[in-house]
């Protein structure tokens, strides 16, 4: 494998996605709603909104203005056209995806909030738009983006390529950053609900209430925003505006133990309709495991099979435009019941973990440990870092090893950081050997921070966002690279370029790291130190200078005093 | 004991020159090195604005020209409208004046009855009144006068709209109520607008709504905005909104087997649908909202009742400075049994008839009241006439005048009185851009110069905003005396101290020499 077949792979999307949906005629944008339901074999479940918004029209195009917005939100369809955005990507994420539980989500994403945006080559001043770009964002998201800023913010050469539309390679329009420590909430997803057509009125979006899917193990919203080709033949440019939400529920410690789940248990709402104004509303629960480990009821007659991350899945469909899918009661209540314990789970072929090693508030180590699980297949991977610059990597310490033997990665790219004003990063191919642990470590030293730099409350320490593996991880069957028949959305984001492989990104978990943090009543304990010790020495010597000094009569013993007292009272001349 | 005079002198001197050491190097260093920084701002200028304004504001500088024959090129042209194009070919009038034209009394130019006819661009037909022949030129321009004062009154810049244009920032005691009215309706003066048009449907199930907007804007609302460009720049856009609804449930009235919504419980009605207009992200100029209401079909029809529970023909209000909102009805465009959702298409001619009049009152197009036997043409497509356009100039460059002195007397006071605040010279030359254009800004209003007049003003805003709102103002602030005390007392106290003591004791002891002196003298 070669770095630039690999890049090739990722950067290149076919030319046939987001056409999948037939298109009405008369109308040039549509929507479509979609939730998927994965039973974990943890017990827990897995529901994945995904709504796409289609609109055959041209932001970027030259001296034309988009102002007439109908189903696209506008104002996200006014940032696009201001800042020239060819692609937009952002996630808030509470908890951590434990891949080693659960397997591959659809649409990974870090902890804390992800944005990586790639511009549009016209655009001269990047950084300026960048920036103006995160605060215009943290407004519409209520998200604290506006700390992006030049110290967080990476151009990563080979990871992170477009998903979209067109071949653009030159990173320089390319800006990424993650706030490891954003913490998503309420405040965030009300926004986020907002840019729906149907808001949380109607359609799927009614069971997105907060106080269910906050309470919850992993919770994650993104929105992607992309050109895609509007028809097989690609001859023009439509805009997709995709809106995920990914949740899973505990319901197995929450239901006291009973294994069983319903769309009332989990977002205590059900079902009444569709979204009046979607194309099309699905509701996919996935049964690849039925009927050996649970029952599904309302049974469907409709089931879809789909080829999903390396592997075959099957799911009932529940078709909310067709109004016999609601029955008699016509409310949709999807109930699940597990017959007994879960079987082993497949182990997902690629999963990757990292820690901190070290002691002291000196020095330390980073360690990023990738798992290649395939029996017989090796594969390369890219590994991305973005470290701050108040931990100052030692790159010379860098080792990969993999098997305990020294693992040369093909294509290492550094960009050392400069205090203050940009991060390191650290981007790297690297070959998996089959069934194999592969060790990546780097040591590094902390740095001294200016006291106005410290971040409220210093001592819980300083998040470093999370490594990205970037791979392409062989199949088990092969890949469906057909985009021209009706594809559920959920498999059909990630472009596949090839039946044998296909595209996995994988988050490692953030690691949080203590910096040697000062006393900071310092400053003023400092001052007042000083300030008595210069007191102390300029009062001696001012002592010193403007006493008058004279010759003293040394005065008379003890004895002779009382001998003169006594000559004094006798009248005797007294002693000298 | 001679040896002990000279230790003591020596102590005495020693102390002075400790003294003097730190009054001559320690103080001065102290305080240049515990100084903020401030730029020299032009204080005086900006005490001189106020005063300045004053004759500004007198409406005295407007050039009439009375002209006393008429040009023969229109004495031809029957139909009055079309003599007012000709007129204005045969003299271009410059941008805030008016010319008044003079036709005898017996031309069959106007109609019988009116005696004044105010034509679309800066030009007025006058009838003149009876004048014996035997007068000569300067006696009946005389006798025209208060006619003409008449029109001008009518089509320029009056107190009326000083009072509009000022209301923000002055308190007058005597306002008229629909003056007042019509200031607090128009939106702030900005270098530009956002204007946006919603369509809330609340029921996308039984309605499907179409609505040419992009048409209807081309031919509706741009040639106004493409006659307010001078003014400011704005941006026009659109969206659906579904299931939006309005902050009130409409009563049934049975009377009229309706819904209505009566006027006051408008006030309650805009904010939920505020919710989810959304802001402008791109800009941070003002936005105009005018929203297309169509009730859902189980609240239909909708009607809006006034404060006399009449009917609003229109069906539409205005909030002041915030927008518009129209109710459309669309349950006569189909039957009981038609299939759900209803194809509609929405009549854009009645919609933005009643958008565009409420645009012309955001934007502070004052309402005139013409004297009887004045006939005033109606503007055209543009929707506005010259005149009208001259008046708005006039009174934006008045507010924007207003607000940036404001700004700039309200900025330099503060920093008058706060000595901790740092300003650096990018604020100082804010400031005194700012001062400069209001100057130019005052001065071209005087010369009559309204476009140049609006414009500089439009940079004098620019530049005191900045200056107000720079962040780097806010840095010392906040920093209070008492720490600084803290801080200093270890220091100063032990060092003072002994100084001051010293200093003391010399002092009495050259008195107490002094005293012996005399007393030996003596």
């Amino acid at each position: 494998f070669r770095l630039s077949s690999l890049i090739g792979h990722i950067s290149t999307c076919p030319s046939l996605i987001g056409q999948c949906c037939q298109r009405h005629p008369g109308s040039v944008d549509e929507f479509q709603e979609e939730l998927v339901i994965r039973p974990l074999h943890s017990g827990d479940i897995y529901a994945s909104f995904q709504f796409r918004t289609l609109w055959d029209t041209d932001f970027l195009q030259e001296g034309q203005k988009v102002s007439h917005y109908r189903l696209f939100p506008k104002s996200l369809g006014q940032v696009l056209s201001k800042f020239s955005v060819r692609e937009l990507h952002i996630s808030f994420t509470q908890g951590f995806w434990r891949t080693m539980q659960w397997g591959q989500p659809f649409i990974p994403s870090p902890p804390g909030a992800e944005l990586w945006v790639w511009f549009h080559d016209t655009v001269s001043d990047v950084d300026g738009n960048w920036k103006e770009l995160t605060n215009v964002l943290s407004g519409i998201f209520c998200a604290s983006l506006n700390f992006i800023d030049l110290t967080n913010t990476v151009q990563p050469s080979a990871s992170f390529k477009p998903l979209g539309l067109g071949n653009a390679t030159d990173h320089r329009f390319l800006r990424y950053a993650t706030l490891p420590r954003e913490i998503v909430c309420t405040e965030n997803l009300t926004p986020w609900k907002k840019l729906l057509p149907c808001g949380s009125k109607a359609g799927l979006a009614v069971l997105l209430k907060s106080e269910k899917l906050f309470h919850s193990s992993f919770h994650s919203q993104a929105v992607h925003i992309r050109p895609v080709c509007q028809d097989e033949q690609c001859t023009s440019k439509a805009w997709e505006l995709r809106q995920t939400l990914n949740v899973v529920f505990d319901l197995y410690t929450a239901g006291q133990g009973k294994k069983e789940w319903s769309l009332f248990k989990m977002f205590s709402r059900t079902l009444t309709e569709a979204c009046p104004l979607a194309t099309s509303s699905k509701v996919y629960v996935d049964i690849t495991d039925n009927p050996e480990l649970f029952e599904l009821s309302p049974a469907t007659p409709l089931l879809s099979q789909a080829v999903v991350l390396g592997d075959r899945r099957t799911y009932s469909v529940f078709d909310l435009t067709r109004a016999e899918t609601f029955g008699q009661l016509r409310s949709l209540n999807l109930l699940l019941r597990w017959k007994g314990d879960g079987g082993e789970m497949l182990r997902p072929l690629l999963h990757a973990e990292r820690y901190v090693a070290g002691f002291g508030l000196q020095t330390g180590e980073i360690h990023t440990v990738i798992y290649n699980n395939h029996p017989y297949r090796a594969f390369p991977v890219l590994l991305m870092d973005s470290v701050p610059w108040y931990l100052q990597l030692y790159i010379h310490t860098l080792t990969v090893t993999s098997k305990s033997r020294d693992n040369k990665p093909s294509y290492i790219h550094y960009q050392p950081a400069k205090d203050r004003h940009r991060p390191h990063l650290l981007e790297m191919l690297i070959q998996l050997p089959p069934h194999s642990m592969t060790e990546v470590t780097v040591q590094f030293e902390r740095a001294l921070l200016k006291w106005t730099e410290y971040t409220p409350d210093p001592n819980h320490g300083f998040y470093v966002g999370s490594s990205v593996v970037s791979a392409l991880v062989p199949s088990m069957v092969a890949m469906n690279t057909n985009f021209t028949q009706d594809q559920p959305l959920f498999s059909s984001f990630v472009p596949v370029k090839e039946e044998s492989s296909y595209f996995v990104r994988v988050y490692t978990e953030p690691l949080l790291v203590n910096l040697p943090t000062p006393d900071f009543s310092m400053p003023y304990n400092v001052i007042c130190l000083t300030c008595t010790v210069v007191a102390v020495g300029y009062g001696s010597f001012y002592n010193l200078l403007t006493r008058t000094f004279q010759v003293d009569e040394p005065s008379l013993p003890l004895a002779k005093r009382l001998a003169n007292l006594i000559r004094r009272i006798r009248g005797v001349p007294l002693l000298t | 004991m001679a040896a002990l005079q000279l230790e003591k002198q020596r102590g005495r001197y020693a102390a002075l020159a400790i003294a003097a050491v730190v009054i001559v190097v320690g103080i001065p260093l102290w305080w240049k090195t515990t100084e903020t920084y401030r730029a020299w701002l032009p204080f005086s200028e900006i005490s001189e604005l106020d005063s300045l304004q004053v004759h500004a504001l007198r409406p005295s500088s407007r050039q009439n020209h009375v002209c006393d024959s008429i040009g023969s090129a229109m004495i031809y042209n029957r139909v009055f409208d079309k003599a007012d194009l000709s007129l204005h070919m045969l003299s271009e009038s410059s941008c805030g004046s008016v010319v008044v034209y003079v036709i005898p009394e017996s031309s069959t130019l106007l109609p019988e009855d009116v005696k004044v006819y105010v034509g679309q661009r800066r030009t007025a037909l006058l009838r003149s009144p009876p004048f014996k022949t035997s007068w000569n030129l300067k006696e009946v321009l005389s006798n025209l006068d208060v006619e003409v004062e008449q029109v001008v009154s009518t089509m320029s810049f009056g107190h009326q709209d000083i009072v509009a244009a000022l209301s923000n920032r002055v308190r007058m005691t005597k306002v008229t109520k629909e003056s007042m009215a019509d200031s607090m309706r128009a939106i702030k003066s900005s270098p530009g607008y956002e204007i946006t048009f919603s369509l809330l449907n609340p029921d996308p199930k039984s309605h499907s709504l179409h609505w040419d907007i992009e048409g209807a804007v081309q031919s509706y609302i741009q040639p106004l905005l493409n006659k307010l460009a001078p003014i400011a720049n704005f941006s026009v856009d659109s969206q659906i909104l579904y299931y939006a609804v309005l902050g009130v449930n409409p009563r049934f009235d049975n009377s009229v087997s309706a819904y209505t919504l009566s006027a006051d419980s408008l006030s309650h009605v805009i904010n939920p649908v505020e919710a989810r207009l959304g802001s402008n992200a791109a800009s941070s100029n003002p936005v105009l909202n005018f929203l297309l209401y169509v009730p859902d079909a189980h609240h239909s029809p909708l009607f809006i009742r006034d404060h006399s529970k009449r009917k609003v023909p229109s069906n539409a209000f205005h909030s002041p400075r915030w927008g518009g909102i129209m109710v459309y009805n669309v349950n006569e465009m189909y039957g009981p049994e038609a299939e759900r959702p209803v194809d509609i298409n929405i009549n854009m001619a009645k919609v933005m008839g009643v958008f565009l009049a409420q645009l012309r009152l955001m934007l502070g197009v004052q309402h005139t009241h013409p004297p009887t036997g004045f006939v005033l043409q109606s503007p055209g497509s543009a929707g506005l006439a010259d005149w009208e356009l001259d008046r708005l100039l006039w009174s934006r460059s008045v507010e924007n005048i207003a607000t940036a002195s404001t700004t700039i007397t309200s900025l330099a006071q503060l920093l008058d009185q706060i000595g901790n605040i740092v300003i650096n010279d990018n604020i100082a030359q804010q400031v005194s851009s700012a001062v400069t254009s209001l100057q130019s800004a005052v001065a071209e209003l005087e010369a009559g110069n309204l476009a140049f007049a609006l414009q500089y003003s439009r940079e004098a805003i620019l530049a005191s905003e900045r200056a107000f709102f720079d962040p780097s103002l806010l840095h010392l602030l906040y920093f209070p005396d008492d720490q600084k005390f803290a801080i200093y007392i270890p220091l100063f106290l032990p060092m003072c101290v002994p100084i001051v003591l010293s200093l003391l004791k010399i002092v009495s002891e050259a008195k107490k020499r002094r005293a012996d002196k005399q007393a030996k003298s003596d």
